[in-house]
């Protein structure tokens, strides 16, 4: 009966911790890891800042990045850079992604920034690109070679040929199930970029990718879909590790294809369901995966929230915070060799659904 | 509104079988109340609740005489030290924290505001021995008295079979325990209504109160209900916006500085009484979890009429104020800065002064009989509560069903 205090027995309640508790767990599993290569990085997404009228904005998805933010200052040690997901705003107006960035401001530390189909399709990225720089890049940190991808591009002729404002262009991608929508894409000119950049890149080096949409095909109504994600993975393929963050479904996924784990980002503004939900069609959800509980609907703030990862030997381990909840760890299984759930993962181990009526 | 037809049959049923309990002296359930949750290492015995009562009110156990459990928990102030912002201790030492009733705290799953404590046998011991509380050092000077004073070591014999050394702070805490787990009050005008089906119970304004709690003033959610009792809380912790508003631009520096202070040996339980900065960080003190910075535990909502002032350092000193917080949406001054770490759940709710009024009048239905007399004299008064007209002074019969076992109460 007698709560213990001592920093060992918190690091035992699997909350997201201050850096201080909750890192040195995994920074001492490794053995072979340069104690000098780990490091952290914080993964905030999927704000979705939305104008009501003039300087109003939507409550909700305000609070959800403004509390990411400053939970994301207290982190013990500070983490090395922040990388931001993508869909930073909801219409992809200046008045969105100027309050946005204004929020993000608040940060302590180096932002990253990954494009988003809410950040894209009202002006194909003109405005954002002036505030965050390049659609894709790459960058070396520690030993790992990190690119960002655009990958919420599609077919010329929607984005170009279809739509008669650019208003509506950006509605009609921003819908769900919508048969006007389109598929996203790396497409033929990032591929060709990735392709040079990457043949600069030792085989061993670790490569960590990010990109608002999986690089990999789940559903393709919500656009849980990259169109030549194949492609894509071809060109990781050679490389011993490799990690793929995502943004875009606004829940915990992960995956190992072939040599590329991948790991989801929580939203900052609102769950999405799992496809499974949408019976109606094909759904490809990475059977690794163990779901998120269903979320309250009064905690606006429940199932949303934003990790930290913790690269260690350039393999990666994100730990979700889910407000509350049990917060979760998906870390990378060198035995198994794919990421697994540190807690949930045993299928005897999960928490059954409640029984409430 | 009215209430469902099969709830009046249970209800009325548990009733009568409270007031048989009552009479036993052990497990009264008073209407909207569950039964009493007792561990199986810790059954009730009449003797054992006693032996609680007469520990409860014993001031010798604080290193200057002349504090008692019962000084902050005291029976004729609805077991508060009602109006008292935050609690005095030894010397009129002030914490940091206003002093949670005792009532129905039976019911909790986890002790104390910050929820440090699991248990109501754990939670007693920490108060003897904090030092702006009762102040001792250590549990021997309690031990000292239990194991010579003559009355409690016969005591302790007949309850536990255990006299000399045998009793220690575990047998002390378990009689508390128990003494405790007898203040338990339901019967209210609104459990009369609601579970009880007397229609006459409550009049419109509580119910309208009632109606608005389920809805547009978002109460229920934390405030929880079942079908047949209200415990009025989730038993989870949330930081709606009161004192840690007060240190939010500190906490970027303040929040790591104390995890270190911790990790290298800080007495959370002194340090949260103590020290007004660490107390507002709430459960994220005990528990390091960023998802409760500032967050502190869903109070009942019982006999909240007569334990003014409210909230976990006693900031509030009206229901009425209380409800215009929430309105406000997490701010008690209406322009004030919300903070960062602010629960999802906590916004701006748009309610008129009206329907403040109906709230508070709902809230004001939920007082036990046994406390209607301290109502009047409380703190609090209706007066307080600008647009309420005066609720109906309901006949009150106190019952034996009131504070079962505690007969001194």
């Amino acid at each position: 009966m007698d709560i213990k205090y001592d920093r060992r027995s918190f690091i035992k309640t699997s909350t997201v911790s201050l850096g201080a508790a909750a890192l040195p767990l995994t920074m001492v599993e490794l053995a072979f890891a340069k104690p000098s290569d780990n490091f952290t990085f914080a993964y905030i997404s999927d704000s979705h800042i939305q104008q009501i009228k003039g300087t109003q904005f939507v409550r909700n998805w305000d609070r959800g990045l403004i509390r990411a933010v400053a939970e994301t200052n207290l982190l013990r040690p500070k983490p090395d850079f922040i990388m931001y997901g993508g869909d930073l705003a909801q219409m992809g107006n200046k008045a969105e992604l100027d309050h946005g960035a204004e929020l993000l401001s608040k940060l302590n530390g180096k932002v990253y920034h990954v494009m988003g189909e809410h950040d894209y399709y009202l002006d194909l990225g003109e405005y954002w690109s002036k505030l965050f720089g390049k659609q894709y890049y790459s960058f070396n940190h520690k030993g790992v070679h990190f690119v960002v991808l655009n990958s919420i591009l599609t077919y010329d002729d929607w984005t170009f040929n279809r739509w008669p404002s650019a208003e509506q262009r950006m509605a009609e991608m921003a819908g769900l199930d919508n048969p006007n929508g389109s598929p996203f894409m790396v497409g033929d000119k990032q591929r060709e970029w990735l392709k040079k950049d990457l043949a600069k890149v030792k085989k061993d080096t670790p490569i960590v990718v990010f990109s608002h949409s999986p690089l990999q095909k789940i559903y393709k109504g919500w656009n849980f879909w990259t169109e030549d994600a194949e492609q894509v993975q071809a060109l990781l393929a050679p490389f011993d590790k490799v990690t793929v963050f995502y943004g875009h479904v606004h829940q915990i996924q992960y995956n190992q294809v072939g040599n590329i784990a991948f790991t989801s980002a929580m939203a900052t503004a609102w769950p999405w369901p799992y496809p499974q939900s949408y019976a109606q069609a094909q759904q490809l959800l990475p059977k690794l995966t163990v779901q998120m509980n269903r979320a309250d609907p009064f905690f606006e703030r429940d199932a949303t929230g934003w990790q930290f990862i913790d690269v260690n030997s350039g393999r990666a381990s994100a730990t979700f915070n889910l407000y509350n909840n049990s917060t979760r760890t998906v870390a990378f299984d060198p035995e198994a060799g794919h990421p697994r759930d540190l807690t949930y993962q045993d299928e005897d181990k999960r928490i059954a659904p409640q029984v409430h009526y | 509104m009215e209430p469902p037809i099969h709830t009046v049959r249970v209800a009325t049923c548990a009733s009568i079988l409270s007031g048989l309990f009552a009479v036993g002296a052990v497990l009264a359930q008073p209407l909207g109340l569950p039964p009493v949750p007792v561990p199986a290492d810790n059954p009730q015995t009449p003797e054992k609740i006693a032996l609680g009562d007469k520990l409860f009110n014993d001031a010798r156990f604080s290193s200057t005489g002349d504090v008692s459990c019962a000084t902050c928990h005291d029976p004729a102030k609805a077991f508060t030290d009602s109006p008292l912002v935050t609690s005095e201790g030894i010397n009129k030492l002030t914490g940091t924290r206003n002093a949670p009733t005792v009532i129905n705290s039976a019911y909790f799953k986890l002790f104390f505001w910050d929820g440090r404590s699991v248990d109501l046998e754990d939670q007693a011991q920490h108060p003897i021995v904090n030092p702006v509380e009762m102040g001792l050092v250590n549990h021997d000077p309690v031990l000292q008295i239990v194991r010579t004073d003559p009355d409690y070591v016969a005591r302790f014999k007949k309850v536990f079979d255990k006299q000399g050394e045998q009793v220690t702070m575990k047998e002390v805490q378990q009689a508390l325990a128990s003494f405790e787990r007898t203040i338990v009050a339901g019967d209210s005008p609104f459990d009369r209504w609601y579970y009880g089906g007397d229609r006459n119970a409550v009049n419109d304004q509580v119910k309208r109160g009632f109606d608005l709690f389920l809805t547009k003033g978002r109460c229920v959610s934390c405030h929880t209900m079942e079908q047949d009792y209200a415990l009025f809380t989730d038993n989870r912790f949330h930081n709606i916006g009161v004192g840690v508003n007060r240190i939010q631009n500190e906490i970027p520096e303040f929040a790591p500085a104390f995890l270190t202070a911790k990790s290298a040996g800080t007495d959370v339980d002194k340090a949260v009484l103590t020290n007004p900065k660490v107390s507002e960080l709430g459960r994220f003190a005990v528990t390091e979890s960023l998802d409760e910075i500032g967050a502190f535990k869903t109070s009942t909502l019982r006999n909240v009429a007569v334990t003014a002032p409210f909230m976990h350092d006693g900031s509030l000193a009206t229901l009425r104020d209380v409800v215009e917080h929430y309105n406000n949406g997490g701010v008690t001054r209406k322009d004030d800065p919300v903070n960062d770490f602010l629960s999802g759940g906590i916004r701006p709710l748009n309610l008129t002064d009206d329907e403040i009024s109906d709230l508070v009048a709902f809230m004001e239905s939920l007082t036990s009989p046994q406390f209607a007399a301290q109502k009047a004299a409380s703190a609090n008064p209706i007066s307080c509560n600008v647009k309420t007209t005066v609720a109906d002074a309901s006949p009150v019969t106190p019952t034996s069903q009131a504070v079962g076992g505690g007969e001194e109460m």
